[in-house]
């Protein structure tokens, strides 16, 4: 189309001109905005390839440095806000170590550090400590890097138990760091008959007072359990439907008063419930600071055994002196040493032995050095594939978020 | 836009007809004086846009495994977000509405009293206004933890409200509808009070003496002279607690004040993207989010034809 001739005063052409210009400047800039999200668009679509990440080449002997990204209060820390056991692993091994408490929560760690780990990059840590299920889909994705057993001669005092687990036959990837159970705690004082199983959960006088964990594998293990499930055995839908039933039952009838992550403390400290699904740890804690105010049991019919293991991400180029570093800890005087500050059930034979020298007490707590009949009791949630991952996932948040 | 309800100097600046020779230029300064902005918006606002609204057609990899996706245009992504999640969706706007309807109630008396009768009380005035924005000096998360323990069943309110057979012997505060809006309207209260205030510092009471020597009754000035006099303040203030309260996901998530039955568009964005590794749908929720308030926003401005105010 052919423009209007512009009018003839001076200064309503200047005018007519200048409204051109900025209007010529709107578009180019909106020119140049389309481009960048062009670019954007052919970026991000170019990084959609799923071939697995290679490990990055390993440059221990001349780097004496190592990254770890741990749990918050999950090792030894002394007054002064140093680590005894790492200090004394510098001392030994000539290796520092850079100690950072990460992660906070098995998924949003994932979710920071993912993308790194697909396209092989380092993520800035050279071992992470992660839950087994977590761990299980990084092994899937080849996002770790196989450990050489020949660096961990200590490996052999790996409990039994722990040695061959369905997502890491043989730990060729993963060696546990620390582990818990989770069962049923109570308040003494406001309800001093006690739980023995997760069916006294749906008593009546506990309506509104029962909490239950954010962790799929823990809250429903537990409940598949008291349905007779061996939870490290074959089970499939179906049995895992039930339990979901029985779940939602018990949410939406008001029993359960909420379900929460690490934030289940506070709710037991509180009052608000006098009853929960809970870790082992976080009650030896809670008990140290109240004043041995709850009781805990693993159920009658079973309760859920996990570990946070040690893993090396793929784009870590420390790898030789992660295995050092895990060598060290599976030194049972070393575990103990651990055991004794954060509470937790250690994957090392002989540790109660070595505990004896430091805290006799400790070392007869069932809850950090279990004996064999509660070992007997806890089961490890079997591995899922990613198909059932997303479905029993699915099912578990929606009862969560109430859209069930 | 919705956002010029904010911007009262720029339409003026923009309007005026210049008379500087220089400025009628296009000159490469200004230009290149505007780079470090539009860098910035085109990095930090432009491409994540582009990447969430990618991310939000995006459909699951064949055989694919947990959290893998491939770029494609399912737009049923959206029909499905909405059909599953809409009471959430629905509940995040009526929370935030009413958390919105709460705070203009509590904050409008206070500015007016900070802002028009404590005039002639300087040190009162400020000190009042510290008041206000003392809050901010402790974490927002920190605050709400608090409510938290203030509401647990064994607390002292909680405890006297059911000693008072105001609240039934097995009724609980934390995690209900109530606790939720209670702690929106408390979080974002100083957002409504303080725009509010900003307004009715420079309120004329003259006009107010006027409409009083024409006898009309206080209500009648209250209605028709101080409320649109106001109304600049009160537009923003409900702007700024209304968008942050829809998307808020902290008062509602089961760890802080809500329970099951009281998430919001926020904690289901949350679990889509952290735990079910579902990004499409939480792409998909975040863009619907954004469109609507958008669009709730321009209306709101537009009927409240605060653009002559400003």
């Amino acid at each position: 189309m052919k423009s209007k001739p512009l009018p003839a005063d001076p200064m309503i052409r200047q005018l007519i001109r200048q409204a051109q210009n900025t209007q010529m400047g709107r578009r180019t800039l909106l020119a140049g905005a389309g481009a960048g999200a062009t670019a954007i668009t052919l970026a991000a679509c170019s990084s959609g390839a799923a071939a697995k990440p290679t490990a990055a080449a390993d440059t221990s002997a001349t780097n004496k440095t190592l990254r770890w990204d741990n749990w918050a209060l999950y090792i030894d820390v002394d007054d002064a806000g140093s680590y005894p056991t790492l200090d004394a692993f510098k001392a030994q091994t000539g290796i520092s170590v850079k100690y950072t408490e990460a992660v906070d929560d098995n998924n949003s760690y994932y979710g920071k550090v993912k993308d790194q780990l697909a396209l092989g990059q380092d993520i800035g840590a050279d071992v992470a400590c992660l839950t087994d299920w977590m761990v299980s889909r990084m092994i899937r994705f080849g996002y770790t890097q196989e450990l050489d057993h020949a660096n961990i001669p200590n490996l052999a005092n790996l409990l039994p138990s722990l040695q061959n687990v369905d997502f890491d036959p043989g730990r060729t990837m993963s060696v546990p760091w620390q582990g818990g159970f989770a069962g049923l705690a109570w308040n003494k004082e406001k309800y001093p008959q006690g739980l023995k199983s997760v069916e006294d959960l749906w008593a009546p006088e506990l309506k509104g007072r029962v909490g239950v964990l954010s962790e799929m594998r823990d809250t429903m293990g537990l409940i598949m359990l008291d349905q007779g499930i061996d939870i490290s055995g074959k089970w499939g839908e179906e049995e895992f439907t039930a339990a979901i039933d029985e779940f939602k039952k018990r949410v939406s009838d008001g029993q359960i008063r909420n379900i929460k992550g690490n934030s289940y403390k506070e709710d037991l400290a509180n009052e608000d419930t006098l009853a929960a699904i809970v870790w082992s740890g976080d009650i030896v804690q809670l008990n140290a600071e109240n004043g041995d105010k709850w009781g805990f049991i693993v159920p009658e019919k079973g309760g859920t055994l996990w570990n946070d293991n040690f893993v090396v991400p793929i784009g870590s180029p420390g790898k030789k002196n992660v295995e050092e570093l895990i060598n060290y800890y599976y030194d049972p005087a070393v575990a103990a040493e651990v055991a004794a500050y954060v509470n937790y059930i250690t994957p090392v034979a002989g540790a109660k032995q070595a505990m004896m020298a430091i805290d006799p007490l400790l070392a007869e707590d069932s809850l950090i050095f279990p004996d064999d009949a509660t070992l007997a009791n806890a089961y490890v949630f079997r591995g899922l594939d990613g198909a059932e991952e997303q479905t029993f996932n699915g099912q578990f948040q929606s009862i969560l978020l109430g859209a069930a | 836009m919705a956002f010029a309800a904010f911007s009262s100097t720029a339409p003026s600046a923009t309007a005026a007809p210049s008379t500087d020779p220089v400025a009628r230029r296009r000159s490469p300064v200004a230009l290149f004086l505007l780079l470090p902005g539009i860098l910035y918006l085109v990095l930090f606002f432009l491409t994540p846009l582009v990447s969430l609204l990618l991310t939000s057609f995006q459909s699951p990899r064949e055989f694919g495994d947990i959290g893998q996706f491939d770029y494609a245009f399912r737009w049923q992504n959206y029909v499905e977000v909405v059909t599953t999640y809409w009471p959430h969706i629905v509940r995040s706007f009526s929370y935030a509405l009413a958390a919105t309807f709460f705070a203009l109630l509590i904050s409008y008396p206070l500015a007016y009293f900070i802002g028009v009768k404590a005039r002639k009380w300087p040190l009162l005035q400020s000190l009042m206004l510290v008041l206000v924005i003392a809050p901010f000096f402790i974490s927002f998360l920190l605050r709400t933890l608090a409510w938290k323990q203030l509401f647990s069943d064994e607390s002292f309110v909680v405890q006297s409200l059911k000693a008072l057979s105001l609240l039934g012997p097995e009724a609980h505060v934390t995690g209900t509808a109530f606790s939720v809006i209670f702690g929106l309207t408390y979080n974002f209260i100083p957002f409504m009070t303080l725009p509010l205030y900003t307004t009715l510092e420079r309120l004329d009471v003259r006009y107010l003496e006027a409409g009083n020597d024409l006898y009309a009754s206080p209500f009648q000035v209250f209605r028709k002279i101080t409320i649109p006099l106001s109304m600049p303040g009160i537009v923003a203030g409900t702007l700024l607690t209304f968008i942050p309260a829809a998307g808020d996901y902290i008062n509602a998530s089961r760890d802080f004040l809500g329970g099951t039955g009281t998430q919001m568009m926020g904690n289901v964005i949350e679990a889509n993207f952290l735990v079910l590794q579902n990004y499409p749908s939480a792409a998909a929720l975040s863009i619907i989010l954004m469109t609507v308030i958008l669009v709730i926003v321009s209306i709101y401005v537009k009927r409240s034809g605060t653009e002559e105010l400003l």
